[in-house]
């Protein structure tokens, strides 16, 4: 009787598995079949799957006027850069946080949450206006700086978090060798904080990689405009036919480095989110 | 005389395994020191890009200020503040902005709490559930929407064509709302079971267990223990993706532009200082959504400001 009772059980739960995974699987499958449909019937073939699967939607991204090539390359110079220092400045302020007394800690964590909650549209109108006239608009450097800048309270609460993890007596013991505090931070906290730093790394790229407000606002060429600005302006034969199978494929290639970063390291993302968010 | 002699001693037991007081102090000197040169670039950053932006924003929003027109720029008090106040299009944008806030929030909450139970329940295929919620927390918000425009589509849609629809939901403001409410809900609903996940792993086994013995069924050892626990956990995850929420603007940029009266107040804010280059008008806007979010924050903090103050102080 137990027994019957347990499969039961098991059965609910492999349904509730399986509702899960095709709840977050059928949305992605649409996308990749539609990128697959031919160029010619892709705005009247309404069915899931593609009847005749071509590659013609990826390689005219690739030839032609397209500017998905330089969308691409503005989109990994602008995430890579914003992640490299916002990875700098926040370890530096975490290892202060989880590990030194000092008056203004407080201070320094509320602010950060405050910037957490901060809305970007409210502050796009004076960067448009500034980057205009110092030489920041539609530039990289001009994405870099507000994509940093607001993913510095996640980077911060992530790396604090794991900071506070790893054991106090390795600091004591390097102190008592005589190390000063910055020693201790660059030669025993760093390396073992390699794996959350790296968590964080990813988080602070997924969050700038994802932007849309910033690059649609602050720039106006393929000089700087990232992948999801280029997609919203991407245009077809004319004016008012939307390029479906240029968007679904480029979509696709933009998704398909995100799903291999998750996958691979699901376990740590997961870690870091939560250090983030429920400790903020 | 023995006092004396008790407190020496007492002294001096303490400074034996530990450096002399007056190194001590130094050491705490130099130790502040350093802390604030580790902050000093990342809360200058922050100050910098957000502090100055918004202060720069305000003089904005106090000037008639038109791209178009900058020779006509001068001082004018709150107008800008009065005539966004004084249209309509504001306050429909406001409740256009509440609607999906709302409906998309309080989906999220049910979603989420199922998914975050599946996922610390389950007793095979963890690292599956796992992977497959983050897909969609990883995708960009951009691709989201347009997967979702697309599917809906009455010309290239599959959901048109199984559910035999013929309507296009983008023609009406309610189906419009439907469907970017829908992409919201696909793209965070993950984000929002993590989070809940992160609360249920706090609620002790034994707790459940003792019910069950009690006599208590699963559906009131959900609301009476495991709800009640995780409270703080709840209220957090709450507040953070009501803000977000209240934000919006990339789906409903993609899917309708504001067209048939779904506009939302980023949208409004965008098209004024964007596309009208009104810098004057637009920073007003901008500087009300900006109020906007702190009554939203205090609202959150002062009706649970207990309990969130209390989960910060656990885990920090």
């Amino acid at each position: 009787m137990s027994a019957s009772v347990d499969t039961r059980k098991k059965v609910l739960w492999a349904i509730g598995i399986l509702v899960v995974v095709l709840y977050a699987l059928v949305p992605v499958a649409w996308l990749v079949s539609l990128s697959l449909k031919s160029p010619d019937t892709i705005g009247t073939d309404r069915s899931f799957l593609p009847s005749d699967p071509t590659f013609d939607n990826y390689s005219n991204l690739f030839t032609g006027e397209s500017d998905f090539p330089e969308a691409l390359r503005n989109s990994l110079l602008a995430a890579g850069g914003a992640t490299l220092i916002a990875i700098v400045l926040a370890a530096m302020a975490a290892y202060a946080l989880a590990r030194l007394n000092f008056a203004g800690k407080a201070l320094i964590l509320s602010g950060s949450l405050a910037i957490a909650m901060f809305p970007p549209i409210s502050i796009v109108g004076s960067l448009f206006a500034v980057w205009r006239n110092v030489g920041l608009f539609d530039t990289i450097p001009g994405l870099i700086i507000p994509y940093m800048t607001f993913s510095l309270p996640l980077a911060i609460y992530t790396l604090s978090a794991f900071y506070r993890e790893i054991p106090w007596e390795l600091e004591q013991a390097a102190q008592v060798d005589g190390a000063t505090p910055w020693q201790a931070f660059t030669k025993v906290i760093l390396p073992l904080a390699a794996p959350g730093t790296f968590t964080a790394a990813i988080l602070v790229f997924i969050f700038a990689w994802n932007d849309f407000l910033f690059a649609n606002t602050l720039t106006s060429t393929d000089a700087a405009r990232t992948v999801p600005a280029t997609l919203a302006f991407f245009t077809g034969a004319s004016q008012f036919d939307q390029p479906i199978g240029a968007i679904a494929a480029a979509a696709v290639l933009v998704t398909i480095p995100i799903i291999i970063v998750v996958l691979i390291f699901q376990r740590r993302i997961v870690a870091g989110l939560t250090a983030g968010a429920v400790k903020g | 005389m023995a006092a004396d002699a008790v407190t020496t001693e007492q002294e001096e037991r303490a400074r034996t395994p530990q450096a002399p007081r007056k190194e001590m102090t130094d050491r705490a000197r130099a130790e502040r020191k350093t802390a604030w040169l580790l902050c000093a670039p990342a809360v200058i950053v922050m100050l910098l890009v957000t502090g100055y932006p918004i202060v720069y924003a305000i003089v904005l929003s106090l000037q008639k200020y038109d791209l178009r027109f900058p020779d006509d720029k001068e001082f004018v008090g709150l107008q800008n503040y009065v005539d966004v106040l004084s249209s309509s299009v504001w306050w429909s944008d406001i409740f256009n902005t509440l609607v999906i806030t709302v409906a998309s929030v309080a989906l999220e909450l049910v979603l989420g709490m199922l998914i975050a139970l599946v996922m610390h329940r389950a007793i095979f295929a963890r690292g599956a559930v796992r992977t497959s919620v983050l897909i969609p927390y990883g995708i960009v918000t951009v691709v989201a929407s347009f997967g979702f425009l697309y599917a809906f589509s009455t010309t290239s849609g599959f959901i048109p064509e199984w559910f035999n629809l013929t309507e296009d939901p983008f023609a009406s403001r309610w189906d419009s709302f439907g469907v970017i409410i829908l992409t919201e809900v696909w793209k965070t609903t993950p984000f929002m079971a993590l989070l809940l996940l992160a609360g249920l792993a706090l609620v002790p086994d034994e707790l459940h267990e003792a019910a069950k013995v009690d006599g208590a069924s699963a559906w009131q050892r959900f609301w009476r223990i495991t709800v009640p626990l995780m409270k703080p956990a709840i209220l957090v995850a709450l507040l953070f993706r009501t803000l977000d929420a209240f934000r919006i603007f990339d789906t409903v940029f993609i899917q309708t532009r504001g067209a048939n009266d779904t506009e939302t107040v980023s949208i409004l804010g965008y098209n004024v200082l964007i596309n009208r280059v009104n810098l004057g008008l637009g920073s007003a806007v901008s500087i009300l959504i900006f109020i906007c979010v702190i009554i939203i924050a205090v609202l959150f903090t002062k009706g649970f400001g207990a309990t969130t103050a209390q989960q910060r102080g656990e885990a920090t």
